[in-house]
């Protein structure tokens, strides 16, 4: 069973019905496949395996009865380590929550459980989703499976990692200006972040509420599908989920490959200019250039407000930061500075302690932004421009149904190489934050290898609800080429 | 928004957190960096545009007035707490 943990979802969940194998042989060859890499890759701050077992024992148990719950029955899910799971630790990398374990499930891994799924591991990300490329974890850097001494981008890096080396077949993670997109991009995995408001944020641990969004990493397309089918849907515990109608995402790919409709795709000049790495230029152009030949119509667009986007998203985005984590405070549940002789003595040195260097830069930030003096200076004046950006997009989707852009501007790169310049790290976003700020969804694709056998990624931007949209044209290309199959050398 | 000189101890005051000195020093610079980058922002003229707080429209969303109950039971958060006594989360002296 040792080659199970490189399936896909379709070949996985025919070999369980058909009784090949068992979900307890999955997660097996799951669990002997982390312990063979996961010392180089380190993708998870923890994992509690037995737990994992039993919950596959359970899904053989249900299969056995035909009394199976949905399509993830039986396969396992990998988590990133800011959403609740109940009983399992839930750390957001931080030392702030070293000891914290959740009370309750996050609506999307209430839905995974109804699906059946196996809720596994914790998977590293940067210190409360902030950062691109998990060097600002508490728990140590996770690696890149393609080049190991390089990053795997972030806030999500482990959930990226651990799909790409083989530890997990699917995994959640989060994205408020590129968290999933850009390891997904550094990894060689497929990522998605859905529109904003599809996906319930219930039991998410809040960085920026106006941005945050749940979505899938996955090997390919269709399980990106899957899985996203799995998580979508109102919640009323989120008062800014979306009643809107949900989509069966797999179907619709099927029956696009009968007939594959051509879309009109947008190719934004701004984002193919200087800082643009040469050989990802290369790449995602040939793939255009692909789009082309298939009939698909290409359009030069304009987004006249990208160069904004990055001072915009930083400040919007610290600024809800620095709100959402004055809870962690000391007092009722997270880490307690000891010897503390007044109650703004454990505030200030619990906080202190308890954050990284990172969510500290970010809490000053933030609360520097809303100061008295210079709230209208800098918050309302980048909230006022988010506006303008967001019609950038309208305006372009009036001409073209998605937009095709790079990821990112440079392949992954070395570990310590940016860590000690914010300003440079910050710049790393520019191709995916404005996707958060004007709530639209996007996915970054595999499009080959740079000479030195690191990942390039393709972002397909789509229309409010788009997903579908964004979902066929990847999959176009996906199975017309053999991206999907490569693999590191671990 | 002018060329900003951020006091890095007034603002770690304003955010409850506790910076070493090498912290507020390294942090001086950083912060700098960053606003001086912001500047970018000047370069529109934004009188007439309308803010945007959210993607989407985001409203009221109300709930019938009935008592929702207690939704985690008083032993979890007590054991939650770092330091607890009696069913309540201990904290030092807050009225002086």
């Amino acid at each position: 069973m040792s080659d199970l943990f490189y399936s896909d979802i379709a070949f996985l969940k025919r070999g369980l019905k058909q009784k090949d194998f068992s979900s307890v042989e999955l997660m097996k060859s799951l669990i002997n496949r982390t312990n063979l890499v996961e010392s180089k890759v380190k993708a998870f701050i923890d994992r509690d395996d037995e737990d994992a077992l039993r919950q596959a024992a359970e899904s053989d148990n249900r299969r056995s009865k035909n009394m199976t719950l949905g399509p993830l029955d039986g396969i396992p899910v990998g988590i990133k380590d800011i959403l609740a799971v109940k009983g399992q630790p839930l750390r957001c990398a931080s030392k702030m929550l070293d000891s914290y374990i959740s009370p309750y499930d996050a609506k999307c891994i209430e839905q995974l459980k109804n699906a059946g799924a196996i809720i596994w591991g914790r998977l590293n990300m940067d210190e409360f989703a902030m950062g691109s490329s998990t060097e600002h974890s508490a728990y140590g850097t996770t690696s890149n499976p393609w080049k190991l001494d390089c990053i795997p981008g972030g806030s999500s890096g482990g959930s990226a990692a651990a799909v790409a080396s083989g530890e997990v077949i699917v995994s959640l993670g989060t994205d408020t200006g590129g968290s999933i997109r850009q390891p997904a991009a550094f990894c060689g995995v497929v990522g998605m972040k859905p529109t904003y408001g599809l996906v319930s944020r219930y039991g998410l641990v809040a960085f920026a509420s106006s941005l945050d969004q749940i979505g899938p990493f996955a090997r390919n397309v269709k399980d990106a599908a899957i899985l996203l089918e799995s998580i979508v849907g109102y919640d009323p515990k989120d008062s800014t989920s979306l009643k809107v109608p949900t989509e069966n995402y797999l179907s619709i790919l099927e029956e696009s490959v009968k007939c594959q409709k051509k879309y009109t795709l947008g190719v934004p000049v701004e984002f193919f200019s200087k800082g643009l790495d040469i050989e990802i230029k290369e790449k995602v152009y040939k793939a255009i250039e692909w789009y082309q030949s298939q009939g698909y119509i290409i359009k030069e667009i304009s987004l006249p407000h990208s160069d904004l986007c990055v001072p915009v998203y930083y400040i919007i985005a610290t600024a809800e930061a620095s709100s959402n984590l004055a809870r962690f405070d000391g007092v009722r549940y997270t880490h307690r500075s000891k010897d503390i002789e007044s109650i703004d003595d454990l505030f200030f040195r619990s906080r202190g302690e308890g954050f990284g260097e990172e969510v500290k830069r970010r809490i000053i930030l933030g609360t520097y932004v809303l100061s008295s003096g210079y709230y209208d200076a800098y918050y309302l004046r980048a909230q006022k421009i988010r506006s303008l950006i967001r019609k950038d997009f309208d305006k372009a989707f009036q001409e073209v149904d998605a937009i095709i852009t790079p990821t990112t501007p440079t392949p992954a790169f070395i570990e310590g190489e940016k860590s000690q310049d914010p300003l440079s790290m910050y710049l790393n976003d520019i191709y995916t934050i404005s996707v958060n700020l004007a709530g639209l969804p996007a996915l970054s694709l595999p499009v080959g290898l740079t000479q030195n056998k690191l990942p390039v990624g393709m972002q397909i931007i789509g229309k409010v609800f788009g997903e579908s949209d964004i979902l066929t044209i990847a999959h176009d290309f996906e199975i017309n080429h053999d991206y999907k199959d490569l693999r590191p050398n671990l | 928004m002018s060329k900003a000189k951020i006091d890095i101890k007034y603002v770690a005051k304003l955010a409850r957190v506790q910076l070493s000195e090498l912290e507020e020093k390294k942090l001086s610079v950083q912060m700098n960096d960053i606003l001086g980058y912001f500047e970018k922002l000047n370069s529109i003229d934004v009188k007439d545009i309308q803010p945007m707080a959210h993607a989407q429209k985001v409203q009221n969303v109300w709930r019938e007035g009935d008592i929702a109950g207690s939704v985690l039971p008083k032993e979890l958060l007590e054991e939650m707490a770092p330091e607890s006594r009696d069913g309540q989360v201990v904290v030092p002296k807050v009225v002086e």
